[in-house]
C-alpha cells in the first residue's frame, strides 16, 4: 500500500515536471500535427499572453547550485546576463528559498559541462518569468536536502532544526551549509516542498542593487571580448559585403605574406586569417582577393515593393465578426498605411568567440544567447560529440536578439584546430552591421469603421513583415516544418493582434514575406512596428470621433477581470499620473499609447515639442504591469531602457540598401539616440496585476513610437506614418 | 618601435608597430580589458580613456602619439580600492545594464567634470556623446549630476 502511494506520488510529480522540461516544445509541435488548426488559433490568440515553459533540467538541485566550504552558494545560471538584471533577480529568488542573505549567493554562467543547459535561448524576456517556478523549486528542494543531511550529522530530528543565513541549528549545536555538504556524495532528492508565501519573502520584490554593479563600474574583464587564454591568436574572417551573393576564387597569396600572419585558413564555409594580433589579422584579411557573383540585384525599393500587404504567405491570426467592408449600418470607414524600416541591432560589443581545440575537444568562451545550441553547432561542424565541447558563457555586451546566431564560434574552433592554439575571432563594426540579422521591415494597412456615435464597430490590422522566427537559430527544428505547422511567424505577429476586444468586429491578418538577407529577433520583435501602426490609428479614430483618446481606448477595452482589465488598469494609471490632456500647451503636446506583449501590458504618455524641425521627447510616464516585479529597480531600468531604445528606433534608426549593399555600416551615419535625445524625465508606475512575474525586457518597447507620433499629431496636425518619424 | 609612456601612474614601454591603435596596446599587450572595442572608428566612445587628462577615443589613436604621455584607463580612475566619484555616483544610481559601454562613459564624464565641475543638462548633452545601446542615458544624466555633487561642485 505504501509502495503504491509512493508510485502514484512520483507519477504526479513527473507530470508536473514535464511542464518545465525540454520536451515542452516537442510536445507542442507533436500536438500541432494532430490538431493543426486548433493549435494555430490557440497560438495566435495566445501570442500576447502565452509563455513557453522553461526547457532545461529542473529536477536536480545539485546541478543548479554548488555549496562551498566557506559557506557560499554558487548559482549556475542557464540564462545569460545581457544587461536585463536577471542574475540579481535569480539571486533574490534563490536567497529567499535557501534562507540565506544575498551576499552568500554568487551567480555565475553555467558552462555546458555543468549540465545546466538551456536547450533554447536567453530571450523572449523569459529569464525571470521562466525560472520563477523551477528555480525556487530547486532552491527549496536543496534547502530540504541540506536540512536532512544536517539532521543526520547533528543527530537530531529535522523538525528540531532552525535556519538562519546558511547556518542550521538544532539540539544546541549548529553547522553551516558548507559544513553540511562536506564529504557528502549521495543526495536523495525529495519531493518539492511548498514554496514560500509572498509575505515571507525577504528579497523578492525589493529593489536590490544589481549584483554585477561593482564589476561593471570598475571595468572588470567579464565580457566575451575580454576572454583570453595563454598563447591566444587572433582570427579575422572574410565576410560578404553584398547580399544575395556568392564569393569565389579566393586569392590569399598576399595575405599570407603580411606581418604577424600565422596561417590563412580555407575551410568549407569560410576563409580566415590567423595572426598574432587583432590588427595584424585584420590587415591581412583585407588583402585577400575574391570574386563576387551576384545572384540578383537588390535596392531598397525592391524590398519596399516586396514588403506589402497581400504579398507572401497569408495567415489569419484573429478573426472576430465581419470584415470592415462587410459591416452593415451607417458609419465612416477610415484606412491608413504605416511602414517600418530595416533595423540594426547595433549592440556595442561585437559578436565573437574564443575557441581552443585540443585533443579532439573544444573549449569556447563567448557572449551568446544560445549556449546549448552553440555547443551542438560546433560539435556538428567539427564532427565531434557535443559532450566534447564545453561552452563557457560570459557576460554579454548587449543581446537584443543579436546573439542567437554564432558563426564566430564555429570559425574560431576550426581555425584553432588548424593552428593548434586558442583563437579569438570577432566581427569588426562594419562586418557587424553588414552581417546583422536585422529587424525586418514591415507594412501595415489599418482599416476601421466608426459609428455615428463615435464607437469603433470594426477594426482590421493587415500587415506584412520579413521573417523573425524561421531562419533563427533558436528553434531546434527545421524552419520549413515549423512554418508549415504554425503557418505564421509567431515572432513577427507579436503585438499584431487587436487588444480592443470590445470592438464587435476585429481582425488581424499577417503576410510573411521572404527577403534576400537575414532577418531575425530584434528586441520585442514585431511589437515595435505593430503597436506603432495600431496605436497611431486608434488615435486617429479618436480624433475623428471627437473623443479623448484615453476614454476612447477605455470604451473599447473589455473590463473582463483579466486580459482587458489589466490593460485598462495601465491605461488609467498612466493617464492619471501623467495628467494626460489632448490639448497642446505652449510649444508642447502629449501623446498616449498602450500595448500588451507576452502578457505584460504597458501604457506610455509622452510630452514632446519640435526643436529645429526635430521631434524632442521631454518626458515619459509609463505604467507597466509585469505581475510580480522580483526586482522593481531593475524592472524600472528595463522600462527606461525600452523607452530610450524605442525613441532611438522611432526617430532615427534605418538601414538602406543599394546595389546589394546594406548601409550605413557605422554608428553616426546609422543614427541612434544619444544623451541629448533621452528624455530628462521618466516616471514608471508598476502595477502587480498577476501573481507571477511576467516578461519585462521587451513589452515596454510597444507603445513608445505611437505615443510620440500621437503627440506630434496633436502639436502639428500631421500624422506620421513611417518609422523613423521625420517631420520633413 | 619602442614607445614609452605612463599608464595608471606606472611607467611602461612597449615594442609595437607605431600605427597600432592605443586601444589594442592597452587591451592586448598590457591586458587592461576595461577599455572596450565597439567600432574602431571613433564613432561610439566605448574605448574612451584619458591621455594627459583629455578624453580620447583610443581606437583611433596610434600608439606612437602616446610617447611620453600620461594615460589613465578605467582601472586607474579611482585610487587603489577607492572608487572615483564618477564610479561612486554610477553605483548609487545603478546605471549599468549590460555594462559594456560604461567604462567609456565614466571616462568621458570624469574628463568633463575636470573642465566643467558642475555641468548643466546642456553641457552634458553637448559633451557626453558616446553611445549606449541599452540606452541607460536617463540614469547616466542623474549620475553625472550626482558625481558633481559628491565632488562638492554644486
Ligand atoms: S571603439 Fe573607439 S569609438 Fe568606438
Ligand atoms: S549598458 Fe549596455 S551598451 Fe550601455
Amino acid at each position: 500500500m505504501a509502495e503504491e502511494i509512493k508510485t502514484r506520488k512520483k507519477g504526479i510529480r513527473r507530470r508536473k515536471f514535464l511542464k518545465y522540461s525540454g520536451v515542452g516544445l516537442g510536445l507542442m509541435i507533436g500536438g500541432v500535427y494532430l490538431t493543426r488548426h486548433m493549435w494555430r488559433r490557440a497560438i495566435f490568440e495566445g501570442a500576447e499572453t502565452m509563455l513557453p515553459p522553461y526547457g532545461g533540467e529542473t529536477g536536480q538541485p545539485m546541478i543548479w547550485f554548488q555549496v562551498t566550504p566557506d559557506n557560499k552558494i554558487k548559482l549556475l545560471s542557464p540564462k545569460v546576463e545581457m544587461g536585463q538584471g536577471t542574475f540579481t533577480s535569480l539571486a533574490q529568488m534563490a536567497a529567499d528559498e535557501l534562507e540565506v542573505d544575498m551576499d552568500r549567493i554568487e551567480v555565475v554562467h553555467a558552462d555546458t559541462d555543468s549540465g545546466n543547459i538551456d536547450p533554447m535561448s536567453t530571450g523572449g524576456s523569459l529569464s525571470v518569468a521562466g525560472l520563477w517556478q523551477p528555480l525556487r523549486e530547486m532552491a527549496a528542494t536543496l534547502r530540504e536536502m541540506l536540512k536532512t543531511k544536517a539532521a543526520e550529522k547533528l543527530g537530531v530530528a529535522v523538525s528540531a532544526l532552525s535556519l538562519a543565513n546558511g547556518v542550521i541549528t538544532g539540539g544546541g549545536k549548529s553547522m553551516t551549509y558548507g559544513e553540511v555538504v562536506e564529504g557528502v556524495t549521495d543526495w536523495e532528492i525529495p519531493d518539492v516542498p511548498p514554496l514560500k508565501d509572498r509575505k515571507d519573502h525577504k528579497y523578492i520584490g525589493k529593489p536590490i542593487p544589481r549584483i554585477d554593479l561593482h564589476d561593471k563600474v570598475v571595468g572588470a574583464p567579464i565580457f566575451g571580448m575580454d576572454a583570453s587564454m595563454p598563447g591566444m591568436l587572433y582570427g579575422s574572417v572574410v565576410r560578404s559585403r553584398l547580399i544575395d551573393t556568392d564569393m569565389s576564387n579566393f586569392d590569399v597569396s598576399e595575405a599570407e605574406k603580411m606581418p604577424g600572419v600565422v596561417k590563412v585558413v580555407k575551410s568549407d564555409g569560410f576563409v580566415g586569417v590567423v595572426a598574432k594580433s587583432f590588427t595584424e589579422a585584420d590587415n591581412a584579411r583585407r588583402k585577400i582577393k575574391f570574386d563576387y557573383n551576384i545572384k540578383k540585384d537588390w535596392n531598397l525599393s525592391d524590398i519596399e515593393e516586396a514588403i506589402k500587404v497581400g504579398n507572401g504567405r497569408k495567415a489569419v491570426i484573429q478573426k472576430e465578426g465581419e470584415a470592415v467592408e462587410d459591416i452593415d449600418g451607417e458609419g465612416e470607414v477610415l484606412e491608413m498605411e504605416f511602414r517600418s524600416p530595416i533595423g540594426a541591432h547595433a549592440q556595442i560589443e561585437p559578436n565573437g568567440a574564443l575557441a581552443h581545440y585540443e585533443d579532439g575537444k573544444v573549449t569556447l568562451m563567448l557572449s551568446t544567447q544560445v549556449v546549448g545550441i552553440t555547443r551542438n553547432e560546433v560539435a556538428d561542424a567539427l564532427g565531434i560529440d557535443a559532450e566534447d565541447v564545453n561552452v563557457i558563457p560570459t557576460y554579454l555586451g548587449g543581446g537584443f536578439g543579436r546573439r542567437l546566431h554564432t558563426p564566430n564560434a564555429i570559425q574560431a574552433a576550426i581555425m584553432s584546430k588548424e593552428v593548434g592554439k586558442p583563437v579569438k575571432c570577432f566581427f569588426d563594426r562594419k562586418q557587424e552591421f553588414q552581417n546583422d540579422t536585422f529587424r525586418p521591415p514591415t507594412h501595415h494597412i489599418m482599416r476601421g469603421k466608426l459609428s455615428p456615435e463615435g464607437k469603433i464597430v470594426g477594426l482590421e490590422h493587415n500587415f506584412a513583415s520579413g521573417d523573425t522566427m524561421f531562419n533563427s537559430a533558436i528553434l531546434p527544428v527545421s524552419s520549413g516544418t515549423l512554418e508549415n505547422m504554425l503557418s505564421a511567424d509567431i515572432g513577427s505577429i507579436r503585438g499584431g493582434a487587436i487588444m480592443y476586444r470590445g470592438i464587435e468586429n476585429h481582425r488581424a491578418t499577417y503576410y510573411h514575406v521572404d527577403l534576400p538577407f537575414a532577418t531575425s529577433f530584434w528586441r520585442s520583435l514585431g511589437l515595435l512596428a505593430n503597436a506603432f501602426a495600431i496605436e497611431s490609428f486608434i488615435d486617429e479614430l479618436a480624433i475623428k470621433a471627437g473623443k479623448n483618446p484615453v476614454d476612447f481606448r477605455l470604451d473599447h477595452l473589455l473590463d473582463d477581470g483579466a486580459y482587458g482589465t489589466r490593460i485598462r488598469n495601465v491605461v488609467k494609471a498612466c493617464a492619471e499620473k501623467s495628467g494626460y490632456t489632448d490639448k497642446p500647451s505652449g510649444d508642447r503636446a502629449m501623446g498616449f499609447a498602450a500595448s500588451i506583449d507576452a502578457g505584460s501590458p504597458c501604457a506610455h504618455a509622452v510630452e514632446v515639442s519640435i526643436v529645429d524641425n526635430e521631434i524632442k521627447v521631454h518626458k515619459v510616464v509609463a505604467a507597466f504591469d509585469c505581475g510580480i516585479a522580483v526586482n522593481p529597480d531593475q524592472v524600472r531600468a528595463q522600462v527606461e531602457g525600452c523607452i530610450c531604445m524605442g525613441i532611438s528606433a522611432s526617430l532615427f534608426e534605418k538601414m538602406d540598401l543599394k546595389d546589394n549593399k546594406l548601409y550605413p555600416t557605422i554608428y553616426g551615419p546609422y543614427q541612434m539616440a544619444l544623451m541629448k535625445d533621452s528624455p530628462k524625465e521618466i516616471e514608471t508606475i508598476l502595477i502587480e496585476g498577476a501573481d507571477v512575474p511576467l516578461p519585462v525586457g521587451e513589452p515596454p518597447l510597444g507603445p513608445i513610437g505611437a505615443a510620440i507620433g500621437n503627440a506630434v499629431r496633436r502639436l502639428t496636425g500631421k500624422r506620421l506614418t513611417e518609422l523613423p518619424m521625420k517631420l520633413t | 618601435m619602442q614607445i614609452q609612456f605612463t599608464i595608471n601612474g606606472k611607467s611602461q614601454s612597449v615594442d609595437v608597430d607605431g600605427k597600432t591603435p592605443l586601444l589594442w596596446v592597452v587591451r592586448d599587450v598590457l591586458n587592461l580589458k576595461g577599455t572596450k572595442f565597439g567600432c574602431g572608428k571613433a564613432a561610439c566612445g566605448a574605448c574612451t580613456l584619458h591621455v594627459d587628462g583629455e578624453a580620447v577615443r583610443s581606437c583611433s589613436y596610434p600608439i606612437k602619439f602616446a610617447e611620453g604621455k600620461k594615460i589613465t584607463t578605467i582601472e586607474g580612475l579611482g585610487e587603489g580600492d577607492n572608487l572615483h566619484s564618477v564610479q561612486q555616483a554610477w553605483k548609487e544610481e545603478i546605471v549599468p545594464q549590460c555594462g559594456y559601454c560604461q567604462p567609456g562613459f565614466m571616462m568621458a564624464t570624469a574628463a568633463l567634470l575636470e573642465k566643467i565641475p558642475n555641468p548643466t543638462d546642456e553641457d552634458i548633452d553637448n559633451n557626453i556623446v558616446n553611445i549606449c545601446r541599452c540606452a541607460t542615458y536617463y540614469r547616466m544624466r542623474k549620475a553625472i549630476h550626482r558625481a558633481a555633487e559628491i565632488n562638492g561642485a554644486t
